[in-house]
Parts: structure tokens; sequence; C-alpha cells
């Protein structure tokens, strides 16, 4: 899945980029999970499927990371990836859902790499452009 | 709305060797002030003019946007261990009028009340050489660390509820810790004006094991000894001799500070449009003080922060017991040096031009550091002013300073948070591999304990800038003063 981080001091900045809108949502979420997670080593058994709102795509993408941030926390859950994206213009901006998929988080099992505190809006950007669909964004960690 | 930053060069005068100003220019209500050499000014000014931090903001231009903001005081100040954060820049101090001022999510950040502990031992660094592989297997065992590690306390919503208005009080109550801890941490371990209220159920939900463990990332329990003393009058307030084992514990409010952060980042940004405040980073989103929105984030935060003494209180009892374990030391025989907070904002009197002005202070990555004779600190420090814990890197030093009376009138009683760092986590782990790491330090004597290699890698200590240089530059500006350093031992990693 094309993601890749960019250089930050504090932080670490992702780029997720997909021929669609959905498939950038999931890179997205894969180059956060992959900060956290040794993803080779999370089987599936779970899944999750969760909506956000947010004013613009930028806002949204943010939003559906921080959310995936809570469910990991939430459920205990080693999670490898985000599927099944859905994007639909609301009358306040953009209505996300999508599934989260993995397995009980087990300490012996999963290795952990990084604990990311947040996504935030620093450095956040969307664009489209040449059939490519491109979010940037700094996590805290 | 976000107001584009027009790329223009910034100027970065000169006023002492170690006092830097970025005077007042276009939208700027007040000065930058920076505490740096000039060599670090020389970095700075480097990374701005060629972008060197990856296409994200400098940090002068941080302090410069911050400068921009409704109601800020005096100036957008900068401590020694400036580096680029999001919205304000790490070691960022923003004051603002109680009554004009706004809030802002990143003058806080997401861990809130991100901070340090120390605690004194009687005992000496020839009492723990012999054992302290034994006593770093002891702390690893008994203090929960890493990503996804819960502690033993599991609270219901009621309880959470409570928590988050009592803070350190909570676990003392319960057990873990002494009435004492109370008066020898900032704010007597709990914020006033904490409302559970306007803190969301999805923080919550994310807190109720949490309490009572470390996190990861910069997060961290030292055995260290104290290896100098610069300041004896201060020292001996303090309660600490040269060779004494000190124990300092760094971390923060972990996933309730995070989701606050996150829940009000987005009303913050609607809050920004609907009062029309001209923010010059979309990360530097803000309400007015004044507003619901404003209000309802203070007393969140306020929440944060109580949470935050609850956790250090709580990782504090299990480290006394597992010291009582591996040594001849009671628990009660461990008694708290001070608690510190770095990720706030605060309500705080200042005397501004000769007038006592109530603003709220910011400091990002930063550490109140009140001066000798404020009411907030404990009696036994009131004489020479208020502890300042300064962490260095796994195999550094970290430092023991006091808060001044310049410090008072220059920057609201404000000092460095830590080394700050000076590689990006991807470049470092580029670069070094855990494992040797682990190594090396263990060649100098220092043990180290983590559930994650990459970790150790991402916090190599040759990816911080020098601890020594930043705490020189708030020494020689006067605003902070040295007491101690002291050199880590034992080193359990988040």
């Amino acid at each position: 899945m094309p993601y890749s981080y960019l250089e930050h001091i504090s932080d670490v900045g992702i780029r997720a980029e997909a021929e669609t809108l959905d498939g950038a949502f999931e890179s997205g979420a894969e180059a956060m999970l992959n900060l956290i997670f040794d993803l080779s080593a999370i089987a599936v058994s779970e899944d999750i499927t969760f909506g956000v709102e947010a004013g613009d795509l930028a806002l949204t993408f943010v939003e559906a990371l921080n959310e995936i941030l809570f469910i990991i926390d939430r459920h205990s859950l080693a999670l490898k990836g985000l599927r099944s994206v859905k994007i639909k213009q609301t009358d306040g901006g953009h209505l996300f859902t999508g599934t989260v998929f993995g397995e009980p988080f087990d300490p012996e099992k999963h290795t952990v790499k990084t604990e990311v505190k947040a996504a935030t809006y620093s450095g956040l950007s969307y664009k489209e452009s040449e059939g490519k669909h491109v979010f940037e964004c700094v996590l805290d960690v | 709305m976000v107001t584009p930053v027009k790329e223009s060069a910034i100027e970065v005068r000169r006023i002492t060797d170690y006092t830097w100003e970025i005077p007042r220019t276009g939208d700027m209500r007040v000065p930058g002030r920076l505490y740096a050499d000039k060599e670090t000014v020389r970095e700075l000014l480097m990374d701005y003019e060629e972008k060197r931090v990856g296409g994200f903001t400098p940090a002068l231009r941080q302090v410069a946007n911050v400068a921009c903001l409704p109601g800020i005081v005096k100036a957008s100040l900068a401590m020694a261990d400036i580096h680029p954060g999001y919205g304000f820049c790490i070691g960022g101090v923003g004051a603002f009028d109680i009554e004009d001022g706004v809030i802002s999510v990143a003058g806080v950040g997401f861990d809130i009340n991100c901070g340090v502990r120390v605690l004194k031992t009687p005992l000496t660094k020839e009492d723990i050489e012999p054992i302290k592989e034994t006593l770093a297997n002891q702390l690893f065992r008994d203090v929960p660390s890493g990503v996804g590690s819960t502690g033993e306390i599991r609270l219901k919503e009621a309880e959470i509820d409570e928590l988050l208005v009592k803070g350190s009080r909570f676990v003392i109550e319960r057990g873990y810790g002494l009435d004492e801890d109370l008066e020898y941490t900032e704010e007597n371990g709990a914020v006033k004006d904490a409302r559970p209220e306007n803190v969301s159920h999805h923080a919550k939900e994310r807190q109720f094991k949490q309490v009572g463990t470390l996190g990861s990332g910069n997060h961290y329990l030292e055995v260290q000894w104290v290896e100098e003393i610069f300041d004896e009058p201060a020292a001996r307030a303090y309660g600490i001799e040269r060779g004494q084992v000190l124990i300092a514990i760094h971390c923060g409010s972990r996933a309730l500070g995070h989701q606050i952060g996150t829940d009000y980042l987005k009303i913050l940004e609607e809050a920004s449009r609907k009062y029309g405040i001209p923010i010059r980073d979309r990360e530097l989103v803000c309400a007015p003080i004044n507003s619901e929105e404003g209000r309802k984030y203070l007393t969140a935060v306020n929440c944060g922060i109580n949470c935050a003494f609850a956790n250090r209180q709580a990782i504090s009892h299990l480290t006394r017991m597992a010291f009582a374990r591996v040594t001849a030391t009671r628990p009660e025989e461990i008694r708290l040096l001070y608690d510190v907070a770095h990720n706030t904002c605060k309500i705080e009197d200042h005397d501004i031009n000769g007038e006592v002005k109530r603003v709220l202070v910011h400091r990002k990555g930063a550490t109140r550091a009140f001066g000798p004779g404020r009411k907030e600190i404990p009696a036994a420090y009131r004489g020479v002013g208020q502890p300042l814990l300064v962490g260095g890197t796994m195999g550094t030093v970290s430092y023991i300073l006091r808060g001044t009376e310049k410090g008072m009138e220059d920057c609201f009683g404000s000092a460095v948070h830590g080394a700050g760092r000076a590689m990006s986590r991807v470049q470092a782990k580029r670069r070094w591999r855990g494992t040797d790491i682990i190594l090396e330090l263990k060649e100098k004597g220092i043990i180290i304990r983590s559930r994650s290699k990459a970790g150790v890698a991402e916090e190599a200590p040759g990816a911080y800038k020098d601890v020594d240089r930043v705490v020189e530059i708030m020494h020689n500006a006067g605003v902070n003063r040295k007491v101690a350093r002291v050199r880590p031992l034992v080193c359990i990693k988040g």
C-alpha cells in the first residue's frame, strides 16, 4: 500500500496516496498502524465498523485516524488495517464509515514499536491531482 | 479562518548572549523571545531558511505565529530546548490575558501534564551498584510500561470522575502513597476547577485500566545518583546530597489526555471559525478563554492534569514497593522531592509592567519554574525557589534546577523541560539499533530495560540536543539556576 513517512524532528509525518479516495484513507490507516505494530505478526479474527464526520476531507482523515487510536485502546486490539471505506457528502461536510480489522492485543505475540498519541492538524493536507488522492499529516508520537 | 503564511525572511536580534528577540512585524501582537546561544540561533535560522524540517513549520515561524494570537501578553517565548512541534514549538510559552485572550490545544499538547517527579532515597550509589541488575528487573516487572500496558487499578466511570477531580489524593486514599506526597506535588496534586462532565466518554473509556502505567515513547523511570552539587543552600533545602540515589518518573495523562486533545481540537476548530479568530496554522485553532468552548476545554485540561498527577503517584507507589523488595529500604523512607508538569495551561497571577495581572499561561514542553517567595511552592523550598527536574536522555545526565526572580520577571516563571530532540525518530532508527544502544550503555554502567528495541533506538542519546548546553543557556540567562547534576544507573524505558 503506498504510503511514506516524512521527516519531522519531534513527531512523524505520514503521506498516504491512492488512486481512489477510499484507498487513500486505507493507506493512511496502514501507515499509522505500521508505526505502532509489527503488522506481519497480526492475524485477523475481529473487525469493528465505525463512522466519523467532519467539515472537510482532511479533517475527516484526522478524525478517522484518531477514532482508530481510540478503538485500539478501548477494545485492546492489535489492528492490521482498514477496509470497506465509504465517504458520503453531507450537509455538514463528509461522513466516513470504514472497518478496521485485527485481533485481541497480546503483549507476548505483538511487537509494539511506537505509541501514537494523536493525529494532528499540523502539516495536514488533502490533494487530488492526476488521478491521485494524497493525504499528509503529522502524528504526535 | 487560516491566514496563509507569507514565506518571508525572519529576523532574530541578539539582546544578550543567551536572550534573543524576533522583532514585532506584520500581524505579531508582541515580539518573540528565545533563550538560546549563538549556535542554537544559527541552527534555527538554517532550519527556517532551508526548510530542513521536511516542509513542516519551522520553530521560529511557530514562535512568530503564536505572537499573532489574540490577547497574548508580553512576548511569545521559547525555552532553550526549542524545536518544531505542532502549532506551538516545543519549549513554547504563551501567556494570554484572561479577559480577551485565547486558549489553544496546541499550547498544551496531547500528552496533558506529561511531567517529571523525583523521589529521594536514603541509599547511595555504592548501595545500588552491586544490585542494579536485580533492581532493574524488579522495577521492570512491577511498573507496567510500553504500548498497550495496563495497570492493576481498574476504575468504573464514576471513580474516574472522582480521580479527575481529586488527582493524586484519589490514589493516596487507596493506599498508593504518603499524605506528604501532596505537599511536594505541583498544585498539591490536583488543580481546581476540573470538570469531568466536560471530558468525553471516549476519553474516560481509554483511561479505566491505564492508571499507574508508564506508557511509551520518551517516557521512563530512571534510578540516578547525584554526581555534582552546584548550589549548596538550594540542595540543602531540597534535601539532596552528592552520591545520593534519586528516582525520576517521566510520564503523563496517557490516553485520557490524548483523547481530550483530540476531542477539543475539533471543537476549537469550529470555535475559531465561529469567533472569527485569525490563525496562521490549522493546528493553532483556539477559542476565547471566556467562551463556552474555551471554558469547557480549560476544565477538561484540568482533568487531564489531575489524571497525570494520579498516574505518577500510582507509579511512585509501585516504585517504592519495588525498592523495598530488593533493598533494605522501607517505602516511607523514599520521599518525594517534587513533581513538575510540562504540558499545561494554567491561570496564574504575574507582575506585568508593575501591575499584577491574571493570565492563562500555556507551557508546551516547558515547565513552571516559580522563583523564591511564591505561595504556590512548598514552604520548605520557598526561600530558594521551586525545584525543576530536567530530564536528559537515557545515557546522559539530568539536572535539578531552581526557579528565580529573573525568571518570574522575564518568562512567567518558566523553564526548559528536557534536552529537546535534535533528530527525527525516523532518522534515529535508521542510524542506530536498539540492541547496540543497550550494550553500549551497559558498558557505561547504565542498565536499560524496555519492551521496544525500536523505541530504544528512537530515544538514542545522540538523537537529542546536548542537555548540558540547554541547561547552561537557561542558567546563564539567569531565568533558571543549576542546583545539581545527576547520572543514570538504571532506566526503565516506556
